[in-house]
């Protein structure tokens, strides 16, 4: 499979993230401070943003983002400092030399690449996902994920609503303070 | 590319797992589970790509539960340390005979 326009360089993409997937997952459950572990699990969830993306799957790649990266982390995060467990002292581990050098080579390299193609004389085409045409051709990428949501799978929506209404509930009666009696 | 995404999955699965069994703090411990959905997601989204949109469906439904499960399970911790002023589970023994 992959794509039809530059197989090479969507197979090296797609090698480059996934190893920064492992390698931020790997640093992640390593990590002794909360805060560095946390911030190790976004460059993991931001690396399978860019996976799913390249495998056809752009709204999830931006929800990933949006939901878990933005919402979800910053909760994770808000608790960690809420309870103190972060100690100045530990955040300063990605502070070494090879780091910087590593994490501007990549930067560096990632935006050169950007540069290049948006200028080059390559007509680049406009790849449609495969799912979005044959699910819903006027849709979008969106709607071929729409399609089947609000369909075959309305009532499991539904549901997910009353999921999240019991979960508002359940964390703020779990987290409110006991009143004094 | 399906046979390597998943593959990816299985190895961050397995990360998730390690997270889960060797960390004691239980923050970290929720985070390995959500590594863990990860990983899940990732095996739908490759599988989608051969078999139709339904796996991105089913990739959002993962997403809502796991908002929801960090919401009340941090909800959960953040009660503990009201009781036991420590989120390490080797000192939440409470059900201990």
């Amino acid at each position: 499979m992959g794509n039809e326009f530059l197989p090479l360089l969507y197979s090296f993409h797609f090698y480059l993230f996934g190893l920064i997937s492992i390698a931020a997952a790997i640093a992640f459950v390593t990590r002794k401070s909360p805060v560095a572990a946390a911030m190790w699990l976004v460059v993991t969830m931001f690396a399978l943003a860019a996976l799913y993306v390249m495998m056809d799957a752009q709204f999830i790649g931006v929800m990933q983002v949006l939901v878990y990266a933005g919402a979800i982390m910053v909760v994770f995060l808000f608790v960690v400092m809420l309870l103190n467990l972060g100690h100045p002292s530990e955040l300063s581990d990605i502070r070494g030399k090879w780091g910087r050098i590593i994490a501007g080579f990549l930067g560096l390299a990632l935006l050169a690449e950007i540069m290049t193609l948006t200028r080059s004389p390559l007509e680049l085409k406009l790849v449609v996902p495969a799912i979005a045409v044959s699910v819903n051709s006027t849709g979008g990428i969106i709607g071929g994920v729409a399609g089947p949501l609000f369909r075959e799978y309305l009532l499991a929506f539904e549901l997910t609503s009353i999921l999240l209404l019991v979960a508002i509930a359940g964390a703020v009666v779990l987290g409110r303070k006991r009143s004094a009696n | 590319m399906l046979a390597e995404a998943l593959a990816l999955s299985g190895v961050l699965f397995v990360i998730g797992v390690i997270g889960v069994l060797t960390r004691r703090n239980a923050i970290i411990v929720f985070m390995s589970v959500e590594l863990m959905l990860n990983a899940v997601n990732l095996s739908f989204v490759a599988f989608s790509k051969l078999y139709g949109a339904t796996g991105q469906v089913f990739v959002i439904f993962v997403m809502t539960v796991a908002a929801a499960e960090a919401a009340v399970g941090l909800a959960i911790i953040i009660s503990i340390f009201r009781h036991q002023e420590t989120v390490n589970l080797k000192d939440i023994n409470l059900l201990r005979g």
